[in-house]
Formats: structure tokens, sequence, C-alpha cells
């Protein structure tokens, strides 16, 4: 029970969370703003790829076998790899990253564009809408939450793989855990852990929310079929 | 190259290590996920917590559960007893959707014809609706087989040995080779598993033709 206490004096003290002690919140922010970079780089390859695979509905075979490969993948060894290759700095994990947020964000998008009723499409075609109308009044709305369901498995991915950049140097969360380790300082090792735990879930249960707010109400039934763990780690 | 047949044995151990993690694991995770998955069909009130319930499991970061576990079962944080307990979880998060829905696909006449035959409940559960839901679990379990080898890499920053020892290590040393090693190991391993797996389901369901 007592290291369960320390713990929570740790997390609970001042000094932990200023800038002049150890700046929990301001490694915080850094680990949400470099995950957040990560999946907004990824998302910028991977959507108009997802777009263009589901939309011609060709390389179907593609998206399946990125996605089954990438789930093998060791995060850990694609970290070192770069962070050896390129050495020290944000730009080695970074990369890491961002390969690691595009398989998701592809199936999400690839997914949310194929499942729409080709009658639907054929329809907006009828009544005479252009390719970018099709895209802004018809795909785009249909396939939001699939998209976003997406982008929600790569940034659960990512800030749970960012933890490990701070092994090969660089910020974010990860320190504490590694430094806690380094250091024998069993309460700041637990508390950082319990915290990116409770930064998780929240930040789960956040995108779950803009998922639900981004269906149209007549296609909240389709939203239910892709969660989360659809799309793999 | 010369480093990889230097240290064929360090390899090996590493491989051992990592087999002796995830192996359990996987196994553990499918004779847990097989009763949690058929109560959540069975019981649909229950089904709705069991499944939201492992997609947040699912969505717990694997290295602070690492080192929240071991407070739990009064173990060192480089115990590997930890590592397999996180790794089953995960898998139970993985698994229990797709028994579920391995259950939930059978058709109700296939039950009811059981019945009428005089299979009694849990003669019905072995031999009719186990053997029907089995395609949907390999599938599954083939997921969990990819992501439990992979995931199994991150005990090593614990210091918890496991092929990814290779990546600590090179990364330490500054051997590219042995990083390199590690990568090509754990993808190899997970492919020979899977391939082990769809045999397994072309030996077991030799009235399928093929397993999805």
């Amino acid at each position: 029970m007592n290291i369960i206490q320390e713990t929570f004096t740790w997390l609970t003290s001042g000094s932990t969370w200023n800038e002049a002690g150890n700046d929990l919140l301001g490694r915080s922010l850094e680990h949400l703003q470099y995950s957040g970079m990560a999946v907004a780089i990824a998302a910028v390859i991977a959507i108009p790829a997802g777009w263009s695979m589901g939309h011609t509905g060709r390389f179907a075979g593609l998206v399946v076998a990125i996605t089954g490969a990438a789930r093998a993948l060791p995060t850990l060894g694609l970290i070192t790899l770069f962070g050896l290759l390129l050495g020290i700095g944000l730009l080695p994990p970074m990369i890491a990253l961002v390969i690691l947020a595009i398989p998701s964000i592809l199936a999400g998008t690839y997914s949310g564009i194929q499942t729409i009723d080709p009658a639907v499409q054929d329809a907006a075609r009828a009544q005479g809408f252009t390719t970018p109308q099709l895209v802004a009044r018809v795909q785009l709305p249909l396939g939001l939450a699939m998209i976003i369901g997406g982008l929600r498995s790569a940034f659960i991915q990512v800030m749970s793989t960012a933890i490990l950049i701070a092994y090969v140097g660089a910020g974010g969360l990860g320190r504490f855990i590694f430094l806690g380790i380094k250091t024998q300082n069993t309460p700041m090792t637990l508390g950082a852990a319990v915290w990116i735990m409770v930064l998780v879930i929240v930040a789960d249960a956040l995108f779950g929310l803009i998922q639900r707010l981004a269906t149209p109400s007549g296609v909240r039934h389709l939203a239910a079929r892709f969660q989360t763990s659809e799309a793999g780690r | 190259m010369t480093w990889v047949t230097n240290n064929m044995e360090l390899i090996f151990r590493a491989l051992g290590w990592h087999i002796a993690l995830s192996v359990p694991a996987m196994v553990a995770a499918l004779v847990c996920s097989i009763p949690l998955g058929w109560l959540a069909h069975r019981i649909p009130r229950l089904s709705g917590p069991i499944i939201t319930g492992s997609g947040l499991l699912f969505a717990i970061p694997s290295l602070p559960l690492l080192i929240i576990l071991p407070v739990i079962t009064g173990t060192g944080l480089r115990d590997g007893i930890n590592v397999v307990i996180a790794l089953t979880l995960y898998g139970i998060a993985l698994l229990v959707r797709s028994v579920a829905d391995g259950f939930n696909s059978i058709t109700a006449e296939t039950r009811l014809a059981a019945t009428a035959l005089g299979y009694s409940w849990l003669r019905r559960l072995f031999t009719v609706e186990l053997p029907l839901a089995a395609p949907v679990i390999l599938t599954g379990l083939r997921v969990v087989a990819a992501s439990t080898i992979a995931l199994c890499t991150v005990g090593a920053v614990l210091g918890i040995p496991s092929l990814g020892t290779l990546f600590t290590d090179g990364f330490q040393r500054k051997i590219l080779a042995e990083i390199l090693t590690g990568i090509i190991l754990t993808l190899g391993l997970a492919g020979a598993t899977d391939g082990i797996l769809v045999l397994a389901g072309k030996l077991l369901m030799p009235w399928r033709r093929q397993v999805a």
C-alpha cells in the first residue's frame, strides 16, 4: 500500500507539475503535440490515398496487406532503427510514429468510402454531381465517421507508442518512466504510467464523442461497426 | 551479416525467450475468450459491456500496463509473467469480439436441428456450435498472433528479454544489423505463426476448403 501512497503523493505534489520541478504538464502537452503532429502528417498521406483506393475500388488487396503487415511490425524496432540511422532529435522518432499512424487512417478512410452504397453515389451522379461535389456532399458526410474512427485508432496508438521515443532521447511523457527506472524512483515511474493511461483513455473518449457528432443520425448504425479495436494496434 | 553469424547464440536465445512469452499468452487468450465470447453471445445484456470493455482494454498503452501490473501481481518489474499477463489481456480484448461474432453467425435453424436430434446444450455447444464458429475465431486468432508477437518486444525497455532485446541492445551498442535482425525475426515469427494457424485450421476444419 505504501508505494501506492507514494505514487499518489508524487502525482499530486505541486513540483511534479510546474516548470521549476518535473514539469509533468509541459511534458503532457509536448506528448500530445508530438502525437497530433505525427497523426496530422500521416493523415495528409493516408486520407487521399485511402480515398482514391476506396473511390476506384482498386488496390483493395494492398490496404488489407498493409494493415495486416503493420500489425506485426514491432514499434520499438522502428523507433530504435530510425534513432540509430538518423541520430538524436525529434525527426527520427517522428518518422517512425508517422509510419505507425498511416495504416489505421488508410483503413478507416478506405472503408469509409468503400462501404457507401454504390446506389447512393450513382444517384448523386445522375443528379449531375461533379466529382468534387460528390466528394464534398456525399462521400465526406457519409464516410466521415469512419475516417475519424481511423484517426482515433491512429492517435491512440501513436500516443501509446510515443512513450517509447524517450528511449531514443526525444521528449514526451516517456521521460518520466525511463528516468524513474534509471534512478529507481518508483513513484515517478508508476505515477507517470497512471497519468499516461488516464490521458489515453480521455483522448479515446473525446475522439469517440467527436465520432458520434460527426455521424449523420441516419448512418449511426454504420459507425457502430467500426471501432477502435478493428483497426489494430 | 558477420554480426549475425557471430551472434547466432544470442539471436536464438532472444527468439526462444520471445516464443516462451508470446505463445502462452496466445493460448491463454484463446482459452479465456471462448467462454467470455460465448457469454456475450448467449446473454445479450452482457454483450454491450463485454465488447465495450474489451475495446477500452485494448486502448490501454502497453508500457504503462507493464509497469502497473507488477504492483498488482506483486512480482518484479523484470518478471516475464507480467508480459504474459499483459499480452493475454490484449489478446482477450481482440478475440472476445471474434468469438461472439462466430457464435452469432450460426443460424437458428442449425441450433433447432441439433436440439431436435436430441442434443443436450453442452453437446450442441461442443459438437455443433463451436466447430461452426471456429473459422471466425481462427481469423481473430490470426490477428491476435500478429499483434501479440509485435507487442512482446516492448518489454525489452524494462529489461524483460525477448526479440526486443535485439532492439535495445542494438541501439545502445549502435549495431544496425542487430536491430534489423530483430525486426526481420519478429516479422518472420509472426508470418510463421500465421502459417501454422492457417495449416492447423485446414487440418482441424477439413470441411472447409479454405479458411478466410
